[in-house]
């Protein structure tokens, strides 16, 4: 019906026939698509393609911006080799995946029981309440980030105060839980601790969102299937087990793909939360980091651009074993 | 009807060439700045617009490292450069040496007349590795100790026992902690930022010589983290870093007692940091006779800057004028670099936020000493793996000649296409 309506469209406007104007005015409207959609195209191109394809071109090159652009030379693969021989490199990949691992997959082991828990007990409050765990996933990730570096201050705060008075809880003369609360003020700034609390305030974040996605996810499941589950005297376990999880298969497979994406570029909240050092001993610099330290603090944009490239390799990798673990068996 | 129309468009044209004939006498110069050095030159403009009526000033102020980081993109497209560009000592070392800047020592700036008059430790700073001056001093961070007298005096130290040397300064730490609890440093990294800087000699550079030689696996290094260490070890450092709430906090409560920086923190101390602690405070040298400087400012010109004549003109109104200079002092605590500025009544006031003190002269006669060390492109480089290979020893009880060896290896793999 459609590609009917459309060849009828097509005709009739063949079928007008050329006015009478000057050559412009014809030749223009041939042009004339290509006009209205050309801004997509010259922003594409401006701020998509060109950034992409220059910093192809300078993974080749050893280049030292602040003396402009004559001052490139090609160098090869050796901005690569470099990379991937660096220390600090093979240590800022150590540490995106620890960070990637350890707020990834809470991440979405939360995320898709607390959809379920919204979808099937809210029914009036459902939109309120997925917008508050919504809500962190739209706030600025500077604010983000000084509330949580506020919070885990050594001296002055919250988290030590609320964790030391447990620890210091006394019942007669004897600290009862010093065995689990510490006595005295974690320091979370040292090394040991940096990952953890990057990756707490990444899983706060964006434990929503994945509630969000999941959610729509089990919206589109069929009642009727639930309440078959029931006639043969499945308990609510057992249909969130058996139907709503294989269900929720292909939603897991986008929502993953996504997380794989964002924590390998993760770059913002370690980046404030360790003042743009990458903390003590570096325990808290991403990969994204080392690029961003690589090109403008050691001014060295071509092995920077070639960062670039191997986290995307990366990536592109990761996420093709996903499609491989999880998008497969939409194929059969 | 028509004529009217006639006279529109008339006065129109007449209009846009009056306004044309204007724009060609006035020249509008672009100062790119960040906060709050901006402060100065915005105080300043309406003086330089006065003096000089054919010059418009458009000051573009960014957040520092933003500012910094734009600079480096615009020097590398040579594009959106502005006239006159504002460079902090973190960066200054890299963009001097990047030959996107304009030569001032020579024709026709010949920025070497005013030599004699500004302080001569921060125009190497400005200067590349063949000597030319890329970027003209504007403020300098004599490097002076802070320190809580009520603390000190509840420990029973001396100011004397405190800086005599860097032994006593840690044993005077160890007093401190067990008479009143408080930390006496807020890390023990900063000894060993000082003590790499201390008693160089005019021309040598902090991690490498004229040559580019790596000085790093140096008796230097090697007592300043065999010195990092002890005071770590001693338990005297409130393992803070600068800048961060612990370490503001740590300074208003008086919990660190002793602070070494630039001359700068004093104001930073009144204003805000400690505004309550009027008369606790005092400045004195650092330690062990050591000379540095922390920050400083300068303004240079880029290559491919347009009105570059103009451009001078307000660099020069802006480091060379006492009145500017000493504006700069009060607006934002920023030290002037003009010698003669520093000759003002002004630096022989008492400060009542330091007890009285007469804090600016021993500021202004520690900078007249302080060396004139040679930056390299790679500074920044070599600071970051030295930093590193002290957390591994602070951190992981690392062996210093060790990590000493292994961070020469590091800066010559990173600083491999010489």
């Amino acid at each position: 019906m459609n590609t009917t309506t459309s060849h009828k469209v097509s005709s009739t406007l063949h079928k007008v026939p050329p006015k009478k104007g000057s050559l412009w005015l014809r030749k223009g409207n041939k042009i004339a698509p290509y006009f209205f959609i050309s801004p997509f195209f010259i922003i594409f191109g401006v701020f998509g393609l060109f950034p992409l394809l220059f910093s192809l071109y300078l993974s080749f090159h050893y280049w030292e911006p602040a003396a402009g652009l004559s001052a490139m030379e090609w160098v090869g693969l050796e901005n690569y080799v470099f990379a991937l021989q660096d220390e600090w490199f093979q240590k800022s990949i150590y540490n995106t995946v620890v960070i990637a691992l350890k707020s990834g997959i809470p991440q979405h082991v939360v995320a898709i029981p607390l959809a379920f828990f919204i979808h099937t007990s809210f029914t009036r409050w459902r939109n309120t309440v997925i917008g508050v765990y919504f809500v962190p996933y739209i706030t600025s990730t500077v604010a983000i980030s000084l509330v949580f570096t506020t919070l885990f201050s050594r001296d002055f705060g919250m988290v030590n105060q609320v964790l030391t008075s447990l620890g210091n809880f006394t019942v007669a003369d004897i600290h009862v839980l010093s065995w689990i609360f510490p006595v005295n003020n974690v320091d979370w700034a040292r090394p040991e601790y940096t990952k953890d609390m990057i990756s707490f305030v990444v899983f706060w974040r964006y434990v929503g969102w994945n509630t969000v996605l999941y959610l729509s996810a089990l919206q589109t499941i069929p009642k009727d299937l639930y309440e078959a589950a029931i006639i043969d005297g499945a308990n609510r376990y057992q249909q969130f087990w058996y139907v709503t999880l294989p269900l929720l298969k292909p939603m897991a497979f986008f929502a993953v793909t996504l997380t794989i994406i964002g924590n390998l570029q993760l770059f913002e909240e370690p980046f404030i939360i360790t003042g743009g050092t990458g903390g003590i001993d570096q325990a808290g610099k991403t990969a994204a980091m080392h690029m961003y330290l690589t090109a403008f603090v050691e001014s060295d944009f071509g092995t920077a651009s070639a960062i670039s490239w191997i986290l995307f390799m990366m990536i592109a990798g990761l996420t093709w074993m996903n499609h491989k673990l999880l998008g497969g068996s939409n194929e059969e | 009807m028509i004529t009217f129309k006639k006279t529109v468009v008339f006065s129109t044209l007449c209009a846009a060439l009056i306004s044309n004939a204007a724009n060609a006498e006035q020249v509008e110069i672009t100062v790119a700045s960040f906060p709050n050095f901006n402060q100065v030159a915005e105080a300043a403009v309406p003086l330089f617009e006065k003096i000089h009526p054919e010059i418009k000033v458009k000051i573009v102020s960014t957040a520092y490292m933003d500012h910094h980081n734009a600079m480096t993109t615009a020097l590398a497209t040579g594009a959106n450069l502005p006239d006159v560009m504002s460079i902090e000592a973190n960066y200054i070392g890299r963009l001097a040496q990047s030959g996107g800047l304009e030569p001032l020592n020579v024709a026709p700036y010949n920025a070497n007349e005013f030599y004699q008059k500004i302080t001569p430790f921060t125009l190497a700073q400005g200067s590349d590795s063949d000597g030319n001056l890329r970027a003209m001093p504007a403020d300098i961070g004599p490097g002076s100790l802070f320190y809580r007298k009520d603390i000190l005096d509840k420990s029973g130290v001396t100011q004397e026992e405190l800086i005599k040397n860097w032994d006593s300064f840690i044993d005077a730490g160890i007093k401190v902690k067990e008479k009143t609890g408080d930390y006496l440093l807020a890390n023990a990294v900063d000894i060993k930022d000082i003590y790499i800087r201390a008693n160089l000699k005019d021309g040598e550079g902090v991690y490498f010589d004229k040559d580019h030689n790596i000085l790093v696996n140096s008796p230097r290094f090697k007592e300043a983290f065999r010195l990092s260490k002890k005071a770590r070890m001693a338990g005297i450092d409130a393992k803070v870093s600068p800048w961060t709430n612990e370490w503001t906090e740590g300074l208003k409560r008086g919990t660190i007692s002793v602070q070494m920086m630039g001359a700068w923190l004093g104001g930073h101390l009144q204003d805000w940091i400690a505004p309550d602690a009027t008369g606790l405070w005092r400045s004195t040298q650092l330690p062990n006779g050591a000379l540095a400087s922390w920050g400083g400012s300068f303004y240079a010109i880029p290559v491919k800057a347009k009105h570059k004549p103009e451009a001078w003109e307000f660099i020069k109104f802006m480091s060379t004028t006492k009145e500017i200079q000493l504006l700069g002092m009060k607006e934002i605590n920023a030290f002037p670099a003009l010698i003669e500025a520093q000759d003002d009544p002004f630096f022989e006031e008492k400060l009542p936020y330091l007890g009285n003190q007469q804090a600016r002269l021993a500021w202004k006669e520690t900078a007249m000493k302080i060396p004139s060390v040679s930056m390299d492109r790679y500074d920044e480089v070599a600071r970051q793996i030295v930093s590193d290979a002290l957390e591994k020893v602070l951190e992981h009880d690392a062996d210093i000649d060790t990590v000493l060896a292994d961070a020469v290896k590091q800066i010559k793999r990173k600083a491999r296409r010489r």
